[in-house]
């Protein structure tokens, strides 16, 4: 299986994700944003990062680029995308999925080792957790403060679209503690922490068992593995 | 739309003729949370300035056309206003001004 990660001006957690993406046992393939060739990859990883500085919006300019045309496509077509913070704000400035991400209500950029309740476990991102499960990643952004209307919220909530609600700690004023979405179809997900910083012991958060050992990332990438090798 | 702009500070008048200049207004939506507005605020009040019980902050584009400004340059402009310059999910177009026709 070959999973695509889009490097955009301004990515910094494209190699991060490439490398998820092996150790979860797929063939990682590196995009980039200025071409209109998606290389036959499976599923698309949309990454972190500060794409064009964040100007206009964060993830506004980046959500026009080249490649997005065809990303959109895919996505409308079924294929697995993941956008991870800086990929999150380009799903949501490309309409991929509800809602919109904005400055944290405190102001400051933040950065810790964040706990999530999965919520939604009928993507293919997702399926590898139990529904309500407890996974700590880590979280680093300056815009995660995630809005939508309240009649857009009450919809996210009534049709189960929240995949991931802060847990212990609202680090950024999101509403309704939401950490994570995905489409209606479920193929789209996005997310403020970042999986691909937890994959690997020795690199990840602190658990229970030792210091930096947590892995719980690596469940998003071997999820869609499974998942697209289920369906195919 | 807004009203007509009278013009605005240029360096030049012969510039300002030649390149007719848009400009977009947006602002964050009123009943969402302004964590910029609010910064500043804060500091309004730490250094003394009172009497201000709220600051929201926008934006301002100034878009320089080519070419004189017809009904298309003013569709793609609303167009452009509110599909790339704001995100309709957080932010308002609250205004597009339209230089003075030109006799």
């Amino acid at each position: 299986m070959r999973i695509g990660v889009v490097t955009f001006p301004g990515s910094l957690d494209d190699r991060d994700a490439l490398r998820a993406i092996r150790l979860a046992g797929a063939e990682a393939v590196a995009l980039w944003h200025g071409e209109h060739d998606l290389q036959g990859v499976d599923a698309l990883v949309l990454p972190g990062g500060f794409s064009y500085g964040d100007y206009l919006r964060a993830g506004a300019i980046a959500s026009l680029s080249p490649i997005m045309t065809e990303v959109i496509d895919a996505a409308g077509k079924g294929m697995p995308v993941l956008g991870i913070c800086n990929g999150f704000q380009m799903l949501a400035e490309a309409h991929l999925v509800s809602g919109g991400l904005i400055r944290n209500d405190h102001g400051n950029f933040i950065r810790r080792d964040q706990s999530l309740r999965v919520e939604n476990v009928d993507t293919p991102w997702t399926s590898g957790f139990e529904a309500g499960q407890e996974i700590v990643i880590p979280l680093k952004n300056g815009e995660g403060g995630f809005i939508a209307s309240a009649d857009e919220l009450n919809r996210l909530e009534g049709e189960g679209l929240v995949a991931f609600r802060y847990q212990g700690v609202n680090p950024n004023g999101s509403l309704n503690d939401i950490a994570g979405v995905r489409n209606e179809r479920g193929n789209v997900v996005g997310l403020m922490p970042h999986p691909e910083h937890a994959v690997e012991a020795g690199f990840g958060p602190d658990t229970n068992v030792a210091m930096r050992s947590g892995i719980d990332g690596l469940t998003f990438f071997t999820s869609v593995l499974r998942s697209t090798l289920l369906a195919a | 739309m807004g009203a007509i702009e009278s013009g605005h500070p240029r360096p030049s008048c012969e510039a300002e003729r030649a390149l007719p200049t848009i400009v977009v207004e947006v602002m964050p939506k009123a009943e969402l949370l302004d964590p910029q507005g609010k910064a500043v605020a804060g500091a309004l009040s730490r250094i003394g300035k009172t009497g201000f019980s709220g600051v929201r902050v926008g934006k301002r584009f100034e878009l320089t056309v080519d070419a004189p400004i017809d009904d298309a340059t003013r569709a793609a402009v609303e167009e452009i206003a509110g599909a790339i310059l704001s995100n309709s999910v957080i932010e308002d177009v609250v205004g597009i001004h339209y230089p003075e026709e030109q006799a």
